[in-house]
């Protein structure tokens, strides 16, 4: 589905990710480990056009590079991204309606705002209040659900799970293996090693720009020296 | 009592301008960060559509009018298109400067092909008669004026609070980009800004060709100098802030207009301006400045 070659991240003169390929195939939840640092956000700022970036991302057979932020969410690619990055001056519900801003099915929309109130009773009793009252774990909820609002096909979650106290990462994790039973195609950056492999089918170790490792999570878990540094890591 | 009532509805009715012209300057820099110092001679290119229309198209004076907003509006969008959409994501300095030099050309531009002397435009005049509400004096201009920006306010209140378009112009003002990860064109936010900021333009141009019955060149210069002072009042970026910057300096200019003596008349500014610099001092960035974060960026 998500077909990426040789990718380089360019800020300016200096190259954050130099020349990774990874595959995310259709249903899949894909991981991207690493220390900070490593590129990842880099990688997931490339993928969604934010940032400056050579060699070949293929989204669906088409390619991407050189095409705007614009036009690739509407070919399917939603994140939610590293900080979350909630419209903390609009209100939960604003936040929902933004995100699907693509779209145009009213009915639909309204449906799958309520939805989210259902899911998450607790952004449903603030649908009115600022989303910037929200607590860490509340904002990165609105931040996926802003997020899939707009249908994508694919998913990519920026470390959804920094800062969050544990009750709470669980929380979120629960969530994304949820998204993931449904059938959504998910590339997870995450730093938390563990919890990432539980609920994903492959996983990438990127550090300093390159890939270091990859695998199945199966093999990669079976790879003791390798998990013990990953675990470190988290 | 009636002289101090009389006052009042003055400091009102400058306010309500002010007011209009601030929120034409702060709804593009709530987006682009911009400050669009051409914003004068936008209302200016409505002055002289009104002189166009009535010397060419019709003497009624709501076609006029109407002309006149949409040429304003229209032009406002294409110097987004042309001149500052290349700078969209530059820095504020060469937006500013941007902005200077598009001053510079259409201020040119009319002296060139126009003309550098005061064109009259008569079809307004009737806008301005002096009519008697509870027992005191007002002019009917006065009355429209802060009528019209009550209604803009009130407008720009519903369409930013419950259209998905408006929404997304607040949320432009926080998080550009993110606003685009939405998949929301940034081309039409941009163009959106201009657009009300162009449809502000016609309406402030209205209530100025009326009062003075001409326009020159720099008919702009004054307006959007009064619109900058009050954006910086009331905290740039901010429309609420923009709204009260323009009442506190229509108030302020009628106050110092009653209580400077006769002989002191000439340094109303000096005053004006000593006044604006102590609000400043005491909150630097305006009095409802936007606070500055973006999201919750870790
Ligand atoms: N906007 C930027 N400008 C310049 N360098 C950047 C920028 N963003 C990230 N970098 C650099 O790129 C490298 C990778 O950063 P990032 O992709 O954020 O890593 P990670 O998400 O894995 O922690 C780092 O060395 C970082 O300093
Ligand atoms: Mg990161």
């Amino acid at each position: 589905m998500l077909d990426i070659r040789n990718l380089k991240v360019l800020y300016g003169p200096i190259e954050a990710v130099h020349g990774i390929s990874l595959r995310v195939e259709e249903g899949q939840c894909v991981t991207l480990l690493g220390p900070n640092g490593a590129g990842k956000s880099s990688t997931i700022s490339a993928i969604c056009g934010v940032a400056k970036a050579t060699g070949d991302i293929t989204f669906l057979g088409q390619d991407l590079l050189g095409t705007e932020i614009e036009d690739r969410v509407r070919a399917g690619i939603s994140v939610s991204p590293e900080g979350r990055r909630i419209f903390s001056n609009l209100s939960v519900e604003a936040n929902l309606q933004l995100g699907a801003g693509i779209r145009t099915d009213r009915d639909g929309i309204e449906a799958d705002i309520d939805h989210w109130f259902t899911t998450f009773p607790i952004l449903g009793e603030r649908r009115t209040q600022s989303a910037g009252t929200l607590s860490g774990g509340e904002q990165q909820m609105l931040a996926i659900a802003r997020a899939l609002m707009a249908k994508p096909k694919i998913l990519l979650l920026d470390e959804p799970s920094l800062g969050l106290a544990p009750r709470i990462v669980g929380q979120i994790f629960d969530m994304i293996e949820q998204l993931k039973s449904e059938g959504m195609t998910i590339l997870l950056v995450e730093q938390n090693a563990r919890q990432a492999l539980r609920i994903s089918d492959y996983a990438y170790l990127l550090n300093t720009g390159t890939i270091q490792a990859e695998g199945t999570t199966a093999t990669l878990g079976q790879n003791d020296e390798l998990m013990a540094k990953l675990t470190g890591l988290g | 009592m009636d002289y101090a009532i009389q006052q009042m509805v003055n400091a009102l009715s400058f306010g309500a301008e002010y007011a209009l012209l601030a929120l034409g300057l702060a709804i593009v820099f709530s987006v682009m960060g911009l400050v669009n110092f051409a914003h004068g001679d936008v209302i200016a290119v409505g002055g002289y559509t009104m002189v166009a229309f009535a010397a060419i198209v019709t003497a009624n004076p709501w076609i006029v009018i109407l002309g006149a907003i949409v040429a304003a509006a229209l032009t406002s969008v294409l110097l987004e298109r042309v001149a500052f959409r290349p700078v969209r994501y530059a820095d504020p300095t060469t937006g500013l400067l941007t902005a200077f030099g598009v001053s510079i050309v259409l201020q040119n531009l009319f002296l060139l092909f126009v003309s550098p002397r005061p064109i009259a435009v008569t079809s307004l005049y009737f806008m301005d008669v002096p009519i008697e509400m509870f027992g005191v004096q007002v002019s009917s201009l006065q009355l429209l004026e802060s009528v019209t920006t009550v209604l803009v306010i009130v407008g720009l209140t519903l369409f930013l609070n419950r259209s998905v378009w408006g929404l997304a112009m607040r949320a432009a003002s926080l998080d550009f980009e993110m606003v685009r990860l939405m998949g929301i064109r940034a081309n039409r936010v941009f163009a959106l800004a201009f657009l009300i900021s162009g449809l502000l333009a016609g309406l402030a141009c209205i209530f100025i060709m009326a009062r003075r019955g001409s326009v020159d060149p720099h008919l702009g210069f004054n307006p959007v100098l009064k619109a900058f002072v009050a954006c910086v009042v009331g905290g740039f970026g901010s429309l609420p802030g923009a709204v009260l910057g323009g009442f506190l300096l229509g108030a302020v200019e009628v106050g110092m207009l009653v209580l400077l003596p006769q002989e002191y008349g000439g340094m109303k500014d000096a005053f004006v301006f000593g006044i604006i610099a102590l609000i400043l001092v005491w909150r630097p960035n305006g009095i409802l400045s936007p606070a500055v974060e973006k999201g919750d960026k870790l």
